[in-house]
C-alpha cells in the first residue's frame, strides 16, 4: 500500500512528473556522455600495452630519430621487438576528413601489435604492395573503402600528392582497440624523402620496443635513454600509458572542463528536482498531517516523501541511461575519428546510477523532514 | 453531563491549560478545564470561535500537548507520551472524522478505509476483508473501487467515518463533521453517527457549530473563553 501511494503520487501532476523526468533524462544522459567523452580521451591510454615502450627525441616528439638506432636498440637487453612509426599528417579530400595515418615497418609493427586482428592474406598482400595500406575497419567503414581501393592523400608535412592502395583492413580484438587508424610502409615514405628532402631521409618518429618483463620497463628504458646519452639525437623513453597520457596532458584543462561541466548538469537537476519535491510535499502538507493523525509515524510520513523522490530518479536515470548507449553511438560517429574509440563503459553507467540515487536522496530528504516534522494541528488547518 | 453515574470515565481532565504564542504575546486557550467522558457518550463541543473546542478536541485525541493538568484515557495519562508513544496511541485508540474528509485522494475509497490498518498487526488479506466489511457498514460497498474525487461529499464523509471506526478505536473525535456537506448529506452523516453510537457503542466527541449536529448528540459541552460555560447540559 505505501509503495502504491508513493507511485500514485508521483503520476499525481502527469506534466510535472513528467517535465522532472525529462530533466532527469537529460541530466543523466548528459552526464553519461561526458564521462564518456573523458573516457574516449584516455582511451589511448587504456589501450595501451604494458609490454610496449615508446623511443623518441628527449627534445620533442617533433625532432626525428635516426633509423640507425634500429640495430642498437635491437641489442639492449630485455628488448625483444623494435618497430618504427612516423605521423604522417596527410589530408584525404578535405581537411575535415582527419584520421592518424601511420608509416610504420610493416615487416615487425603488426606483431607488437597483436589486438589489431589481420587476416594473413592480407598482410601477404600489404607485405608484396609498396604503397600498400591497412586501415582499421571503422575508418574503412567511415569513407566506404574496401580492398583495392586507391586512397589519395596530400601530404603536409610530407608534402605531395600521395597514393596508397588498400590492402588490409584490420580489426580490433577488443572494443578499445583503435579501428580509425591509417597504416602503410615507410619505406615508401624514405624512399619519396630520400628523392625530395635527402635531409629529412633515414629517419623515424618514434621507435615501439617490444619487452618480454613488463616489471623491467623502468630499468629498459634507463638502458636505452643511456646508450643515446650525449648523442645527437638523445632520447627519452617511456611505458605507452605514459607516451599516451602525455598526449591527455596537453589538454588536460579541456578535461577538468568537461568534468565539472558533467557534474554541474547532475547539481542543477538536483536542485530542480528538490524545488519539484519541496512543491509537491508542500501541497500534500495537509495529507502528511492526516497520516500523521491516524498514527503514522514520522518517519513513515518523510519515507512518503523520500521513496517518491528516489523513485523519480531512477526512473530518469534508468530511462537517461537506456538513452545513452545509441545517443553515444550516434555521437561517436559523428565525431568520427575524434574519438576513435567512443563506448559507454560500465564505469560510467555505475557513476550514472551513483548520481540518480544520490539527486533522488539529496533532492528528496528536506522536504521529507518537513513532511514528518509537520505540526498536525497546522498541518489539518492548511486544508481549510 | 453523566458525572454522576457511578461509571469510570473513558476520558478524564484535570486542570487542562493551553495557551498559543500569537505575536510574541501567549494567549491563553484553555485554562484549569475538568471534564469526564464516559464510555458510549456522545458529545457535542460548542462555543464562539476562539473557545478553545478545536484545541480540546485537539487534545483529547492527542494531536496537541497541553501546558499543564492532565488528560488521562482509559486511565492512560497521554500528556506524559512521547510523540512516538502518542503516534501509536492515536493508531489504536482514536478515529477521527474531519471536517473536509481528508482522505488521500490517490487511493480508492476502500484503501482509504485500509490505510489505519497498516498499523495494525494483520495480513493483508485480513486488512483488506475488514476494510470491505467497514465500507459496507457505511453503505458504501458498490463504491469501493473510487477515488474520493468521484464520490459526492457526503459519500466521502461515510468513506472518512469507515476509516474512523475500521481500527475499532476508543475514542471517534469529529471536528465539524457535517460543516462542508448540505442539509440532505449532513442528515445522513449525523445518523449514521448516532448508529455508531447507540448500535456500537462508540464514544464520539464532536465539535460542531451546528444546533442540529449538536441535537444528535447526548450531551453539549459549551466553552467560553477557555472554559465550560453555563449552557452544558444535555443535546436531547
Amino acid at each position: 500500500m505505501f509503495l502504491r501511494l508513493v507511485s500514485r503520487n508521483t503520476l499525481r501532476h502527469k506534466l510535472r512528473t513528467a517535465l522532472t523526468l525529462l530533466g532527469l533524462l537529460v541530466a543523466i544522459l548528459a552526464f553519461g556522455l561526458l564521462s564518456t567523452v573523458v573516457d574516449a580521451w584516455y582511451a589511448g591510454a587504456e589501450g595501451a600495452s604494458s609490454t610496449r615502450l615508446i623511443t623518441r627525441s628527449s627534445i620533442s616528439l617533433v625532432f626525428p630519430l635516426p633509423i640507425t638506432y634500429r640495430e642498437r636498440l635491437r641489442q639492449i637487453d630485455g628488448v625483444s621487438t623494435v618497430t618504427t612509426s612516423n605521423w604522417f599528417g596527410g589530408v584525404y579530400v578535405t581537411p575535415k576528413n582527419f584520421f592518424p595515418q601511420f608509416a610504420v615497418d610493416g615487416e615487425t609493427y603488426f606483431s607488437l601489435y597483436p589486438e589489431f586482428i589481420l587476416d594473413d592474406a592480407q598482410y601477404k598482400a600489404f607485405m608484396r604492395d609498396r604503397k600498400g595500406a591497412v586501415v582499421g575497419r571503422k575508418l574503412a567503414d567511415r569513407y566506404g573503402w574496401q580492398i583495392g581501393d586507391t586512397v589519395p592523400l596530400r601530404g603536409t608535412i610530407y608534402a605531395g600528392n600521395w597514393e596508397f592502395v588498400v590492402r588490409g583492413i584490420y580489426d580490433g580484438r577488443e572494443a578499445k582497440t583503435d579501428t580509425n587508424q591509417f597504416i602503410f610502409h615507410w619505406q615508401y615514405l624514405n624512399e619519396t624523402v630520400k628523392r625530395l628532402l635527402p635531409r629529412r631521409a633515414d629517419t623515424v618518429g618514434i621507435y615501439i620496443l617490444g619487452i618480454d618483463a613488463p616489471d623491467r620497463a623502468a630499468e629498459i628504458s634507463e638502458l636505452v635513454d643511456a646508450q643515446f646519452r650525449n648523442s645527437l639525437a638523445e632520447t627519452l623513453t617511456e611505458t605507452e600509458k605514459s607516451f599516451q597520457l602525455g598526449f591527455v596532458a596537453m589538454t588536460e584543462a579541456i578535461v577538468v572542463a568537461i568534468r565539472i561541466v558533467s557534474y554541474l548538469v547532475i547539481f542543477i537537476i538536483m536542485a530542480v528536482m528538490a524545488n519539484t519535491m519541496a512543491m509537491s510535499a508542500r501541497e500534500r502538507l495537509p495529507e502528511y498531517a492526516t497520516l500523521k493523525a491516524l498514527g503514522f509515524q514520522p518517519w513513515r510520513v518523510g519515507g512518503l516523501v523520500f521513496g517518491e523522490s528516489v523513485f523519480m530518479a531512477m526512473v530518469g536515470g534508468a530511462l537517461g541511461i537506456a538513452l545513452t548507449f545509441p545517443v553515444a553511438e550516434v555521437f561517436g560517429q559523428a565525431m568520427g575519428s575524434l574519438f576513435p574509440i567512443f563506448h559507454v563503459s560500465i564505469g560510467t553507467v555505475l557513476l550514472q546510477i551513483a548520481c540518480s540515487v544520490f539527486v533522488g536522496l539529496v533532492a528528496g530528504v528536506v522536504p521529507a523532514v518537513r513532511a514528518g516534522n509537520v505540526r498536525i494541528a497546522d498541518g489539518l488547518r492548511a486544508v481549510a | 453531563m453523566s458525572a454522576a453515574e457511578p461509571r469510570t470515565p473513558v476520558v478524564e481532565i484535570r486542570g487542562l491549560a493551553k495557551s498559543y504564542q500569537r505575536g510574541g504575546q501567549s494567549v491563553a486557550v484553555l485554562s484549569g478545564l475538568d471534564l469526564d467522558i464516559f464510555p458510549g457518550d456522545f458529545l457535542a463541543l460548542m462555543g464562539p470561535s476562539g473557545s478553545g473546542k478545536s484545541t480540546l478536541l485537539n487534545l483529547i485525541a492527542g494531536i496537541d500537548k497541553p501546558d499543564s493538568g492532565t488528560l488521562r484515557v482509559n486511565g492512560v495519562d497521554i500528556t506524559r507520551l512521547s510523540q512516538s508513544a502518542l503516534a501509536e496511541w492515536r493508531a489504536h485508540h482514536v478515529g477521527f472524522i474531519f471536517q473536509f474528509y481528508n482522505l488521500m485522494p490517490v487511493l480508492t475509497a476502500l484503501e482509504n478505509v485500509e490505510l489505519p490498518l497498516l498499523l495494525a498487526d494483520l495480513g493483508r488479506r485480513e486488512r483488506r476483508e475488514r476494510a470491505e466489511l467497514t465500507l459496507s457498514m457505511v453503505g458504501l460497498a458498490d463504491r469501493s473501487s473510487h477515488y474520493p474525487s468521484e464520490l459526492s461529499g457526503g459519500q466521502q464523509q461515510r468513506v472518512a467515518i469507515a476509516r474512523a471506526i475500521v481500527t475499532d478505536p476508543t475514542l471517534l473525535v469529529a471536528d465539524e463533521p457535517t460543516g462542508d456537506l448540505d442539509r440532505v448529506s449532513a442528515g445522513e452523516i449525523l445518523h449514521l453517527m448516532e448508529r455508531l453510537n447507540t448500535e456500537l457503542g462508540k464514544t464520539i466527541i464532536m465539535v460542531t457549530h451546528d444546533q442540529r449536529a449538536a441535537e444528535a448528540a447526548h450531551s453539549i459541552v459549551q466553552l467560553e473563553k477557555g472554559a465550560i460555560g453555563l449552557g452544558a447540559g444535555d443535546g436531547r
